[in-house]
């Protein structure tokens, strides 16, 4: 069975998803309730136990994981139109490990002891490591595709070991990083949004930018450079998106893996190589996608929760296999 | 089916070269540690002498933990060198394909449930628990992974990859979780295991090692003839008389049990599969990685990695601790392989 609609119907589709998705999130978790009390609580709150529940509680990660869900789909689809490798992702790329080893020694050295003071230390170590990577892998005649992920997977696991160097030495520090490092929308509120919400709008800005100017680039760099374009500058917008938009998603929730990788395969296989459609196309799965994973986590957690970069990996990983039987590796 | 394998004279001396080198760092990690040992004191142990204490402290304190840091190195470096062959693609490694995933998320398990709080788990389940669910865990994810890898009969080498990565992250956030919801003493091993570490090291974690490296290592070198053909192609391999699917599920297989009692014995230390294969390839001006001088490489990249995550913070004066071997070989591997990288650029 093959259904055939048209691309702005199939966004306007996913978009819907979204919003389903979003409804869900408020009205499901260990306490279930009606369209209309979700209604109530979100138009004319009484202070009633729902409504503390619904605005308190399930608004704010929700938002969060609308806005997070975003930045790491569009990340994703960015990553993999730039090294023109189906395994991009921000995790290989090292922007992940960069984030995770800030934080950890902002909690080493004390200055980092809530989620309000991790952000800044996430902001910083994924921005360095995303530039970090990029110096590193253009040396020489330029970024090649395998070069520059090649150079992430080895930043990676460079940043990792010394990550787990400093929470081995310290037992305090694993404590507070291992709750971190799971990658979850819970507890996170409003005020996160706020703090890490102007590094993603640039971000996004950002990409939508860079969506034609990838679609030169597919046609390969000399042809890109033919027809007028300046491929040092395209990659550069591109990486300062990717940086902002993991930098902004990693300091929000921690190291959530999958999402990039999953949402832009999946709207690839949906919209095809075209980045002005695939780009939004990704961050609207992004978006569903974690917080579907964050509901799915509440609801099958019982007394405690399964956070949703957990969910992601194990709900995902399938659906990820899905996609990659289905159509041809090579990008 | 005695075929010629052209073995250039510069591939042999530099496996003779890598072992040598890689015996007298083990004799020098041998001598060194609480009690600084003479090395002919050392050499005397090894040749039957000595006085009691002497080997005490020799054979049953630090002979294991040498032993298994040579053995795991043999072992990562050959699984990485025929899995870059296979997939014709220089990130593939065990990590990639689910080995050291599975074997970490299966071992995690076993630390995490059978843990006391105490950061202690009983015998049994410690002894042989781990190591067992690491082999089982590794088998398991590849096994996955390989059976959606074929399609219409044939396993794709890019495909194997792809969902390697997709099981991989899946058995990465079940680690991430399991160290949330257990004890943090059992996280902390457990993050120490993951880690990649050679410490307390005994015969029982050495010898199942190093009876994969005994058994699989020969069979992987029957292999040298398809393997040079795999080079050229999967075309020109079958026009050759390879069949290509069955030769590559079989070094898969190798490559696997290679790497997942490589890391049932010292945790998935980290870059060793990656970089030896490499820089093996690179020093023998290969075509694809040589398979006795990738091995050789990689024993005497752990035990020397060892040796400093022995004593190299002791030696900086930051303290008396101990680092995790993979610590050690990722500091090192990844610049490494970051600069190796940079050169191919530029020579391009």
């Amino acid at each position: 069975m093959r259904f055939r609609v048209s691309r702005p119907v199939a966004l306007l589709l996913l978009l819907l998803l979204v919003v389903l998705a979003f409804g869900a999130s408020l009205a499901l978790g260990s306490r279930w309730l009606g369209a209309d009390a979700v209604l109530k609580a979100l138009v004319e709150p009484s202070g009633s136990d729902a409504d503390v529940i619904v605005r308190d509680l399930r608004l704010p990660r929700t938002v969060v994981a609308v806005l997070i869900g975003t930045c790491l789909g569009i990340a994703g689809a960015l990553m993999q139109g730039h090294t023109r490798n189906a395994l991009a992702e921000p995790g290989i790329f090292g922007v992940s490990s960069g984030a995770a080893l800030a934080v950890v020694l902002g909690l080493q050295l004390g200055l980092a002891d809530s989620i309000r003071t991790t952000v800044w230390f996430a902001l910083v170590g994924a921005l360095a490591a995303t530039f970090g990577v990029q110096r590193l892998a253009t040396r020489g005649s330029g970024s090649t595709p395998v070069g520059l992920a090649l150079t992430g997977a080895a930043v990676a696991a460079l940043l990792g070991a010394f990550t787990s160097a400093i929470v081995l030495l310290d037992a305090d520090t694993l404590d507070s990083y291992r709750f971190w490092a799971v990658g979850s929308v819970a507890g996170r509120g409003l005020d996160v949004v706020v703090q890490v919400l102007p590094f993603a709008v640039v971000g996004l800005l950002l990409a939508v930018v860079n969506a034609r100017d990838l679609d030169l680039l597919a046609l390969g760099d000399d042809v890109a450079a033919g027809l007028g374009l300046s491929i040092r500058r395209a990659r550069f917008v591109g990486l300062l998106a990717i940086g902002l938009l993991t930098a902004a998603g990693v300091a929000a929730c921690g190291p959530i893996g999958f999402l990039g990788l999953l949402a832009g395969h999946v709207a690839r296989r949906l919209f095809g190589a075209r980045n002005s459609w695939l780009i939004p196309a990704a961050g609207l799965t992004g978006a569903a996608a974690l917080i579907l994973a964050d509901l799915v986590g509440r609801l099958v957690g019982g007394a405690g929760e399964v956070q949703a970069g957990v969910v992601l990996g194990l709900v995902g990983a399938p659906l990820f296999v899905l996609v990659v039987r289905r159509r041809a590796v090579a990008l | 089916m005695t075929a010629a394998v052209a073995i250039k004279p510069r591939t042999v001396v530099l496996a003779a070269a890598f072992a040598i080198a890689a015996v007298a760092a083990a004799l020098v990690s041998l001598s060194v540690g609480t009690t600084r040992l003479p090395l002919a004191d050392v050499v005397e142990v090894l040749l039957g002498g000595g006085r009691h204490g002497t080997r005490l402290v020799v054979l049953e304190l630090r002979m294991p933990r040498v032993a298994t840091g040579l053995l795991v190195g043999i072992a990562f470096a050959l699984s990485g060198a025929l899995l870059q062959t296979l997939s014709r693609n220089a990130l593939a490694s065990p990590d990639i394909v689910g080995v050291n995933s599975g074997a970490s998320a299966a071992a995690v398990t076993v630390i995490v449930l059978a843990g006391t709080g105490g950061g202690n788990i009983s015998g049994v389940a410690a002894k042989i628990g781990i190591p067992l669910a690491a082999v089982l865990g590794g088998l398991l994810a590849t096994t996955i992974v390989g059976l959606l890898s074929i399609q219409r009969g044939v396993v794709d080498a890019g495909r194997v990859v792809l969902i390697g990565v997709g099981i991989a992250a899946a058995a990465n956030s079940l680690v991430a979780w399991l160290l949330v919801i257990g004890d943090v003493t059992d996280a902390g091993r457990a993050a120490a295991w993951l880690a990649g570490s050679l410490n307390a090291r005994t015969w029982s974690d050495a010898v199942p090692v190093g009876l994969a490296v005994l058994v699989l290592l020969p069979i992987a070198l029957t292999f040298n003839r398809s393997l040079e053909a795999l080079v050229l192609g999967d075309d020109v391999a079958s026009s050759l008389g390879v069949r290509v699917s069955r030769v590559r599920i079989a070094l898969l297989v190798v490559a696997t049990v290679l790497a997942a009692m490589a890391t049932a014995g010292a945790g998935p230390i980290a870059f060793v599969a990656l970089v030896a294969p490499q820089i093996a390839q690179r020093l023998a001006r290969a075509e694809r990685p040589p398979l006795m001088t990738t091995a050789m490489l990689g024993a005497l990249f752990v035990t020397v990695a060892d040796l400093i995550a022995r004593n190299g913070l002791e030696l900086l004066r930051v303290g008396p601790y101990e680092l995790p071997v993979g610590v050690v070989t990722a500091a090192f591997g990844a610049p490494y392989l970051i600069q190796l990288i940079g050169r191919q650029q530029k020579e391009r």
